[in-house]
């Protein structure tokens, strides 16, 4: 079968879904490669380059859409693309079929099977062709970089001989790919690098990729759980919402360059940067929002525009990042294309395999057949383990902890005086029946069992051994029983106690050798 | 020696128990406590054979001797992975002593009451020490020595029987595997109430016949409940014993009306107790669960384990840990069993030599004895200030580079947080599998005493070093620079 890549027609769009190295890797899973003349060209490949790895050069985007059955794209298809659609004929590309329903109908009613590459489930085995992660790591980059050219200053401290230049501060909002992507660029480049994100659990990735984690006290169990989204984010309540504003406004003055990420699935993007903030911040700051195609994070962004406040602040709202490194991102995409094929081919003999009991194959399949497929079931892996349950800590009010140390004192008082007046009652009936010689020794033994106890609480976990060896020895006073009774005249008596002596003998000199033994083996570093 | 003068000494003794078990608090005051402990029974043998109504003397020197010879004998030969059996054993004396005691204070008592009855005063009647005593008695007295010395019989030889079982098990010369005879439990219960029956018929005065039988079923009683138990419950066995020969100590304590027999036997009662409070904590189960044996039943599937378990050789692991620089080894019994611990202390001794961290991390029940790990290190002169317990090191795996586990399996079993259908489930683990790598030492692929999975084994971060641990650990040294 056939592999054809067309000329992307979207306006301003420099990525190519198939580049010379992926079609080699294509040709390996016997797949034939074709390109459409210069759709590699703003990428920085030539027709050339494509001959050389033995990809075919076709004219017209209508030759290449009769000549192949399978389609790879970037971009979803325009509506001309879409009706040179063919019975049988394979799409992939980004398609964002929520929002793209007439384009679904169009494609269903040609009979084309169409693979959303954003539609790609998010759990392990996808990861390779998870052409969102991968575009959204170059946005993030590509964010800094902009930020940079934008801003007038180093983002890394230096002492010069000139002077000393403090370091630019950095604040990326959601730690998704590309929030991470940026934070890890950011703190490379030597800024100061702050990060916040709804979902407390990435707090740690944030971290490990060298950034500050913005917390806010907020009850954590009134938080999403991030699991149960597939991973990304979900919208969070208002109280919350408030709490976050009020965070950012108090660092807005400090901040030289903000770069938001926050994206909830199938929803505008959430104003989390509000005018009265990039008002509060310094002239020269630099704002990059990465979700200007779904409205922007920041209240002041202008879609695919790059515009300065009134005090000086620029705000960028390009849509294109991934385009601007069409390099890197057509390589990073055909190879994610290129993994989603070798998934649709098994066998490796160049014949597509639609098999729509795989999870990943049919979760990204959104018409097959004639039919449409979207929204998919749900995965039958779950992409993140559930979190367990967390332990109720909640923070206490003081007057709340009061009462409870309260009940708990109550509470041990009441069986510490059960367990006394038990013990009490037993203890007088014992005393009313028993003799006084015998109350006399009950006494010594009460107390004695206290003191027992309360002494070997304090003895160390590592000197077990030896103290269970020195109760072996001091356990050996037994012996005193047999010495008073070895005088008796029965000679049974005199065998029997004078075996004891000399059992109770070996305890109480080998239980104390031994155990001197042991102990002067304990030696400090 | 007045009577006056031997309380005294009693006393002198009582306290420097008391303080010799104190003295264990700490590695440095525990040599010193130990002295404590010689000087107070040296106190209390002198001032007892030298006290009124002591005679003998001759039969008292031969038998003290014999005894003594054989203790420093014992003690000087024994080696320090054969620590819980010689415990066991020395607990099998203390029962022992504790029957032959309380036959005798019944023999006693009969001959008093034959000499009572033929009219003769107590002047001419020529009895000792204890003897005197029993004379003086009135009726409820004997009503209650003849509960005591049931108490004492009984426990000791329980505690005999099941010392002797457990010293068997320990020292390998009796499987390990928990054997039951046919009845189980219901044997044992049969037996104590046959005890009872016997010891009712005692009271009410049957004669010494009794006691012999008690003697002889309160055996059958500790053999059966120990045979029942596991090895891998034996720390918990060997602190219930120590407990029991404490118990017996003091019930004979009773029958003598001796005051320091009462002190001493109640000091290491609640020690024997508090120890296998411990262990029991530390297993994350109950006393009487782990005494009637067996886990407590299935609850349910165990959970899948995912991945599969890969091997490394030594230069893998000596690759890893030239690189690290944080170190946590866990040991268990498996060292023990493999005489590992100087090979474990010459390959601390060399990392520690390089500046990395190099720390131990001790579970209570690692091992057949309560503490016993400690000892076999202390052995091989690992200093004790990087061994640690499990609630000290816990926190500190996700920071550490290696992890090394030697010959331990369950206190390490990730099991017992995830799965709640583990037998082990709840029961507090060395988290391991938090470091950034975890090299097992392991004989082979098997599941270990208690038969339960390891998923430990199955992650991602583990690898198994398969083989003998001292013959892996000495192939690994050399590579190590």
């Amino acid at each position: 079968m056939k592999i054809g890549t067309p000329k992307e027609i979207f306006e301003g769009e420099n990525r190519v879904a198939m580049t010379p190295e992926s079609a080699l890797q294509l040709q390996k899973l016997g797949y034939d490669c074709a390109i459409e003349a210069g759709a590699g060209a703003a990428a920085g490949y030539s027709d050339a380059a494509y001959q050389g790895a033995g990809v075919e050069v076709i004219k017209t985007a209508t030759a290449l859409f009769k000549a192949c059955d399978v389609i790879a794209k970037v971009r979803p298809p325009s509506e001309a693309e879409a009706k040179r659609l063919g019975k049988g004929q394979t799409l992939i590309s980004f398609f964002y079929p929520s929002a793209n329903e007439k384009l679904m109908e169009l494609a269903k009613s040609k009979g084309a099977n169409v693979i959303a590459m954003d539609m790609v489930p998010r759990i392990s085995r996808a990861q390779k062709m998870d052409a969102l992660s991968s575009m959204a790591n170059i946005a993030g980059y590509r964010a800094v970089i902009e930020a940079g050219s934008n801003f007038g200053r180093f983002f890394t401290g230096q002492v010069t001989a000139a002077g000393k230049v403090p370091p630019a501060k950095v604040l990326v909002v959601g730690a998704g790919v590309a929030g991470l992507a940026a934070i890890g660029t950011a703190t490379s480049l030597g800024a100061i690098t702050y990060a916040f994100d709804v979902r407390p659990e990435v707090a740690e990735q944030i971290e490990s990729m060298g950034a500050e984690f913005v917390f806010l006290e907020f009850d954590a169990s009134e938080l999403p759980d991030g699991a149960a989204t597939g991973g990304y984010a979900a919208p969070s309540s208002p109280a919350f919402q408030e709490k976050q504003l009020a965070k950012f406004r108090e660092l807005a003055p400090d901040i030289d360059i903000v770069i938001t990420t926050a994206l909830i699935p199938n929803r505008a993007a959430p104003i989390l940067w509000t005018a009265d903030m990039v008002e509060a911040m310094k002239p020269g700051s630099v704002i990059v929002d990465l979700a200007a195609e779904r409205g922007g994070n920041c209240e002041l962004t202008v879609a695919d525009e790059k515009i300065v406040t009134k005090n000086g602040v620029t705000i960028v709202g390009y849509t294109d990042f991934p385009s601007r490194m069409a390099a890197q991102a057509s390589t990073l995409y055909g190879n994610n294309i290129r993994h989603m094929m070798s998934d649709l081919t098994p066998e490796k003999d160049g014949t597509v395999n639609h098999n729509m009991e795989d999870d990943v194959i049919r979760g990204a399949t959104v018409t097959y057949q004639g039919e449409i497929t979207f929204p998919p079931p749900p995965p039958k892996i779950q992409a993140i383990a559930a979190q367990p349950a967390k332990p109720a800590a909640r923070q206490l009010t003081p007057e709340e902890k009061r009462t409870a140390e309260l009940e708990a004192f109550r509470a041990a008082t009441r069986s510490q005086v059960g367990l006394l007046v038990a013990g009490g009652v037993l203890m007088l009936l014992i005393g009313a029946y028993a003799p006084a010689s015998f109350m006399q020794h009950f006494i010594v033994f009460a107390l004695a069992c206290f003191i027992g106890f309360q002494v070997i609480w304090g003895v160390s976990h590592a000197l077990h051994t030896p103290l269970m060896a020195i109760t072996n020895a001091i356990s050996g006073i037994i012996v005193v029983g047999a010495l008073l009774q070895i005088g008796s005249p029965s000679w049974l008596v005199v065998i029997l106690s004078f075996v004891a002596v000399l059992i109770a003998s070996i305890n109480i000199v080998g239980g104390f050798l031994v155990t001197r033994r042991m102990l002067a083996m304990f030696q400090k570093s | 020696m007045s009577a006056g003068l031997v309380s005294a000494a009693y006393i002198a003794a009582s306290v420097l128990f008391i303080l010799a078990l104190g003295g264990l608090s700490n590695q440095e005051s525990a040599k010193r406590a130990v002295w404590y402990g010689i000087v107070g029974m040296g106190v209390a043998m002198f001032a007892t054979i030298f006290g009124p109504g002591v005679s003998n003397m001759f039969l008292i020197l031969v038998a003290i001797a014999g005894g003594a010879v054989a203790g420093t004998y014992v003690a000087g030969k024994v080696q320090m992975t054969e620590m819980p059996q010689l415990v066991a054993a020395l607990h099998s004396f203390v029962g022992l002593a504790a029957v032959f005691i309380g036959l005798n204070a019944d023999v006693m008592l009969s001959t008093v009451n034959d000499l009572k009855a033929s009219g003769i005063s107590l002047q001419d009647a020529d009895l000792t020490g204890f003897g005197e005593k029993l004379w003086k008695k009135d009726a409820v007295e004997i009503a209650i020595l003849k509960v005591e010395v049931f108490l004492g019989i009984f426990i000791g030889a329980v505690t005999f029987t099941g010392s002797v079982v457990a010293f068997g098990k320990l020292a390998g010369k009796i499987d390990g595997k928990p054997t039951k005879l046919p009845g189980g439990h219901m044997l044992n219960a049969g037996a104590l109430t046959a005890c009872i029956i016997l010891g009712l018929m005692y009271f009410s005065g049957s004669g010494v016949w009794t006691m012999v039988l008690v003697t002889l079923i309160a055996g059958f009683i500790g053999w059966h409940l120990i045979m029942g138990i596991g090895g891998a419950d034996m720390p918990v066995v060997v602190s219930m014993l120590n407990s029991y020969s404490g118990w017996a100590a003091a019930a004979i304590g009773f029958t003598l009306g001796n005051d320091l027999l009462i002190v001493t036997g109640a000091l290491v009662g609640s020690s024997g107790a508090i120890l296998s409070y411990i262990m029991c904590k530390a297993m994350n189960r109950k006393f009487v669960n782990v005494i009637l044996g067996g886990f407590g039943g299935t609850q349910g599937p165990a959970m899948d384990i995912e991945g599969e378990m890969v091997a490394i050789e030594a230069e893998g692991v000596a690759a890893a840990l030239n690189d690290a620089d944080s170190v946590i080894i866990v040991p268990g019994y498996g060292m023990a069993v493999a005489q590992a611990q100087q090979s474990v202390s010459e390959l601390v001794r060399k990392l520690r030599a390089q500046g990395k961290t190099v720390r131990f991390g001790i579970h209570p029940v690692a091992g057949r004895l309560p503490g016993h790990m400690n000892v076999l290190l202390a052995e091989a002169r690992v200093p004790y200030d990087i061994v640690l317990e499990m609630d000290e090191i816990n926190d500190d795996f996700p920071s550490t580079d290696v992890a090394i586990v030697i010959g331990s399996n369950d206190i390490v079993n990730p099991a017992a947080q995830d799965d709640p259908n583990s037998p082990i489930a709840g029961m507090p683990v060395l988290e391991v599998w938090k470091a950034k790598q975890v090299f097992v030492s392991k004989r082979g692929q098997g599941t270990g005493y208690s038969g339960i999975e390891n998923p430990l084994f199955f992650k991602e971060n583990t690898r198994m070093f398969y083989g003998d641990a001292k013959a892996s650990l000495d192939k690994l040294m050399p590579m190590i620079d």
